[in-house]
């Protein structure tokens, strides 16, 4: 007896718990509660009876999970910082075309397109990029604040750098390709290279890097600007600079095909573009820049403004459909040539950077012919700009959706493989070369 | 029973079931088709994609010749077998003594020893990690405090020797668990006979206890070893990536990339996993290490000399210092402000752990229920495997351990994906939606990742049960049944608890198979909590103060199992004695 009513109370909790989530929304996000509350908490109270049920995802495993459930879908909301996410989504026809209605937001932020332009996705929020510092660990090891890319590369910073990877994070992989378009593609690589050889990690997470920063365990960062905002609002030791070279990107909502509650997605999505969710963003524990102009009028001192004319004079205009052609291609090359090998790139540069100092004064023509050749040889790319966009390659690295039409060269496998001994061997013959002149 | 169901073949009518299925059989039958459809199948419809071309579709073994082609795999299989051998050694280091210590001799902090053996078990994944740098780091507590007055750092945690020294700390309890299990079961006898044929000391233990505590340290060195060779969550915080484990996650998460590469080297870590178990199971194979009489008690113990005392506290004091630094980072995390670059926190506050009472008793609630229920399924199914596989003869019983033991090669996040691809169409009946995001699923994955564990704990215990009781039991009249309820059973309780135990304390903080199934927050445990307030500058405090919340938590529950082993080992000794 006793055993048939605890068995039919947990069946009745169970059907109640199950019919409790009649007007709820459901939003796979990778930002963390820190943002998600203050939004879930607003939303609630301007919408009395809905609820908003917040899956926490990082942006790839979000994309992974969203592609999994697509037939069975569950979630009515994919809520993420990268619009390459997006893109991807979009591409495999798992966002809805919905019509949104907003006011005061303008169609661009910093030369880039706002919103998707077939109305499947649309930028609640803006990011820039930057370099964020930790003031005891400077003061403790006597470096100077690093202002631009270009300052992350001397010799002084040498293992007091980290950032996270392309392939892991979609706001890293944003920076880079910034770096790349901004500086042109060898110039760019070879920038990246000479900061990697000062880094002393590479994160797995794009969180690992401000968590670095905030406990010391690095001096800089590499990172997304909210990252270093939000962490000196809570009282780390911590502080953020814009470097002259960045581009100001959207943060991205978009509403998933078959989403179980459309209309209820729909009225979140207006929310976040509205006046009242557009200060939601102010919170010190937020600190994303709104795309609503006007909201910047109750902001706080300090506090960047994207529109404002000052802001990042040489921000460059951000080309997402050449970030789009090359993206996977990106990611595996920064891998491959950075991530995988790190250690032997800082071997090299440490010895380039030894020798140098050692020639500081130039006068040994020898020295200084080694000093160039084992640089060339830590810069040199295994492909070309035209052979980053060239069909043939990228899609080595999205076979499973290449057009049948291109004709792909090699395996994903092979092409690594080829890049990884052309690495490896490069960046020995450089060291060697460079321990050479350092010894004249 | 043997003689009539070969009368029953003999009789040559048509039956659809050739023989009578004895119970024994049906049970091993319902645990083939549980493993089947929780565990090979999910797993196979994830791995099978490395034996297909990238491009066509087609069947392949390209992708394995690429493996083994690409240098950067080679040195990360090199890399993981290193880090999975040092990783045993060092835990032997710390465990050894621990275990030696406390069952030799009378020894004061014993209870507290075994119990403190469990903590490092429960710590959340990427929180120890966290702690660890916090304290060993380039810039943590004691390079900081070195650098300051001596001038050098200790690279502690640079590279590979971090995810040594993060793993042998987390893991170790495995081995400390087994060994001590294994050295309390040896009849004190047995010592007594070579102490009368004129060994004692070292010669004593090499010769004749550490031989019949073999079960126990072979059973923990392997799961220690294929942990640590599985483990993606350690090499991943401590951003080491030439690794196989890593290397599957990162190629296999990325976006919008069918990178087959990630399928291969899943694939050859469970192969490699169930290869280096199958290694150990042929080195047990014809080795029998039943003690016969069960006089109880284990080791005889000695007194220590003082000197020996002040040597053991020492030892000991070192050991938990180490195995606690993570707890102890944990702690001063919860409790401090802002932590950056110094020894020690700014300040201390109880802001943080305001801000989870508040929002964490459903995850309290949650972690309890899956965890508890997951131990209960693993310990049922666990000694339900050791039985048959060690006492019946039942065709394909070794089949049954290799699958449960499988498990252990499958890394969470495998398993994840493979429940969601398997059930996502499963409608459950009740109005409780998709079988893949009923929290009913996470309860599922915890009991066939944790089987393990339970089931070489039951199979410790079982080996060291002799045949001769059961059959003494059989001739007088007991059923099948009845000897294993009053004989087997309670002679197995030790064992049977130590498995419930490690099930309990690992399942609660799981994370990365769990990460993939929770569908709500609403459904999750403490360890997805964790993870969302580890995500954001202001929620490491709150983090922390949760996974103190989960340490005490689970440790309160090993602590009361602990106290009712001694109770039920005090009470068979009392009864053992009585008799005589």
């Amino acid at each position: 007896m006793k055993k048939i009513l605890t068995l039919s109370a947990t069946a009745a909790l169970l059907m109640s718990s199950a019919m409790a989530f009649a007007d709820t929304v459901t939003v796979v996000t990778s930002f963390p509660r820190d943002m998600t509350d203050p939004f879930k908490s607003a939303f609630e109270a301007a919408h009395p009876g809905t609820t908003l049920e917040v899956v926490s995802r990082n942006t790839n495993a979000a994309v992974a999970h969203l592609k999994e459930t697509r037939s069975a879908n569950t979630v009515d909301l994919m809520w993420a910082s990268a619009p390459d996410a997006f893109e991807v989504l979009k591409d495999e026809g798992l966002l809805a075309k919905v019509d949104v209605q907003s006011e005061g937001i303008p169609d661009a932020i910093g030369g880039y397109p706002l919103n998707d332009a077939d109305g499947t996705y649309f930028g609640f929020a803006a990011s820039g990029y930057g370099i964020m510092y930790n003031t005891r660990y400077i003061a403790a090891n006597d470096l100077p604040i690093a202002n631009e890319w270009e300052d992350l590369m001397r010799p002084e910073y040498n293992g007091h750098v980290a950032m996270s990877s392309p392939s892991r994070s979609g706001t890293t992989h944003l920076t880079v390709e910034t770096v790349l378009q901004g500086e042109g593609w060898d110039e760019g690589w070879a920038t990246w290279k000479w900061i990697a050889g000062n880094m002393n990690t590479v994160t797995e997470r794009s969180f690992g890097v401000p968590d670095a920063v905030n406990s010391g365990a690095t001096g800089f960062g590499i990172v997304i600007d909210f990252f270093g905002l939000a962490s000196k609002a809570s009282g780390f030791p911590v502080d953020l600079v814009y470097p002259s070279v960045t581009a100001i990107v959207p943060a991205n909502i978009g509403v998933i095909e078959n989403a179980p509650n459309q209309e209820g997605a729909v009225k979140f999505v207006e929310f976040l573009l509205s006046p009242e969710g557009q200060q939601v963003l102010l919170n010190p524990a937020i600190m994303r820049l709104p795309v609503n102009p006007k909201a910047y009028e109750n902001a706080p001192d300090g506090f960047p403004n994207p529109f404002a004319d000052d802001f990042a004079p040489d921000a460059i205009e951000f080309d997402v459909d050449m970030s789009g052609e090359r993206y996977n291609l990106v990611n595996s090359l920064f891998d491959v040539l950075v991530t995988y090998r790190l250690n032997d790139l800082r071997e090299a540069v440490a010895a380039v950077q030894k020798a140098e100092a050692k020639h500081a004064n130039g006068g040994n023509d020898e020295a200084a012919a080694l000093i160039a050749e084992a640089r060339s040889l830590i810069e040199a790319m295994p492909i070309t700009e035209a052979e980053s966009l060239d069909p043939s390659f990228t899609q080595v690295f999205t076979t499973s959706r290449a057009k049948p039409e291109t004709e792909v060269m090699g395996r994903q496998a092979e092409v690594e493989q080829a890049w990884d001994s052309f690495a490896v061997g490069n960046y020995r013959k450089a060291r060697e070369l460079a321990q050479r002149a350092a010894s004249l | 029973m043997t003689d009539s169901t070969a009368s029953t073949l003999s009789r040559g009518r048509f039956r659809l079931f050739p023989q009578q299925l004895s119970g024994t059989a049906v049970a091993g039958i319902l645990i083939a088709i549980f493993l089947m459809a929780f565990l090979i199948l999910p797993v196979a419809q994830v791995i099978y994609v490395a034996f297909l071309d990238a491009r066509t579709g087609v069947f392949t073994l390209q992708n394995f010749q690429d493996f083994f082609n690409t240098s950067l795999f080679r040195e990360s299989f090199a890399n993981s077998f290193y880090v999975s051998a040092m990783s045993v050694v060092v835990a032997t280091i710390i465990a050894l003594p621990l275990a030696y210590i406390t069952t030799r001799f009378n020894f004061a902090g014993t209870a507290a020893i075994q119990a403190l053996g469990i903590i490092p078990l429960i710590m959340p994944p990427f929180v120890g990690a966290v702690a660890m740098s916090l304290l060993f780091g380039r810039n943590g507590t004691i390079n900081l405090l070195l650098n300051q007055y001596f001038g050098f750092r200790i690279p502690f945690m640079e590279g590979l020797s971090g995810v040594i020294l993060v793993q042998s700390v987390h893991y170790f309890p495995f081995i400390l668990i087994n060994l001590s299990a294994s050295l309390r079961n040896i009849d004190r006898s047995m010592e007594e006979a070579a102490q009368n044929l004129g060994s004692y000391g070292m010669r004593l233990f090499r010769r004749i206890v550490f031989p019949l505590a073999m079960p126990g340290y072979l059973a923990g060195a392997a799961l220690v070893f294929i942990k640590v060779f599985d483990d993606l969550g350690t090499p991943l915080l401590l951003n080491v990536n030439t690794m196989l484990a890593p290397q599957a996650y990162l190629r296999i998460t990325g976006v919008g990339i069918n990178d087959p590469m990630g399928y291969v080297i899943s694939f050859i870590l469970v192969a490699f996993s169930v290869f280096s178990l199958w290694a150990s199971f042929l080195f047990m194979r014809g080795k029998d290490y039943a003690t016969v009489q069960k006089g109880g008690g284990g080791l005889s113990r000695r007194d220590l000399k003082t000197s020996e005392k002040w040597l053991a506290w020492g030892v000991i004091g070192v050991i938990l210092a180490l195995v606690l630094s993570p707890h102890l980072g944990l702690v001063l995390l919860a409790f401090g402000t802002i932590w950056s670059f110094s020894p020690l926190p700014d300040g201390y506050t109880l802001q943080h752990f305001t801000t989870i009472f508040t929002q964490s008793s459903q995850y309290v609630w949650n972690t309890l229920m899956y965890a508890g229920t997951a131990a209960v399924i693993d310990v049922i199914l666990g000694s339900a495997i050791a039985y048959i596989v060690i006492r019946t003869k039942l065709p394909g019983r070794k089949w049954l351990d290799y699958m449960a033991t499988a498990a252990l090669a499958v890394p969470g996040v495998v398993l994840g994906i493979g429940y969601l691809r398997m059930f996502h169409t499963v409608e459950l009946p009740f109005g409780l939606g998709k079988m893949s995001s009923f929290w009913g699923i996470i309860i599922v994955a915890l009991a066939v990742r944790r089987l393990p564990y339970a089931l070489r704990a039951c199979m410790a215990a079982l080996q060291q049960v002799s045949l001769s009781l059961e059959e003494a039991a059989e001739s007088l009249g007991a059923s099948r049944t009845s000897t294993l309820r009053r004989i087997v059973v309670p002679l197995m309780t030790g064992g049977i608890l130590a498995g419930f135990v490690t099930s309990f304390a690992t399942a609660a903080v799981e994370l990365s198979a769990t990460i993939m199934l929770v569908a709500r927050s609403s459904d999750a445990p403490l360890a997805y909590g964790i993870y969302l307030y580890m995500q954001s500058p202001a929620g490491r405090g709150p983090g922390a103060a949760l996974g103190i919340l989960a340490v005490v938590i689970v440790a309160v529950g090993t602590y009361l199992s602990q106290r009712i082993i001694e109770r039920e080992r005090a009470r068979q000794t009392m009864t053992g004695n009585g008799q005589h």
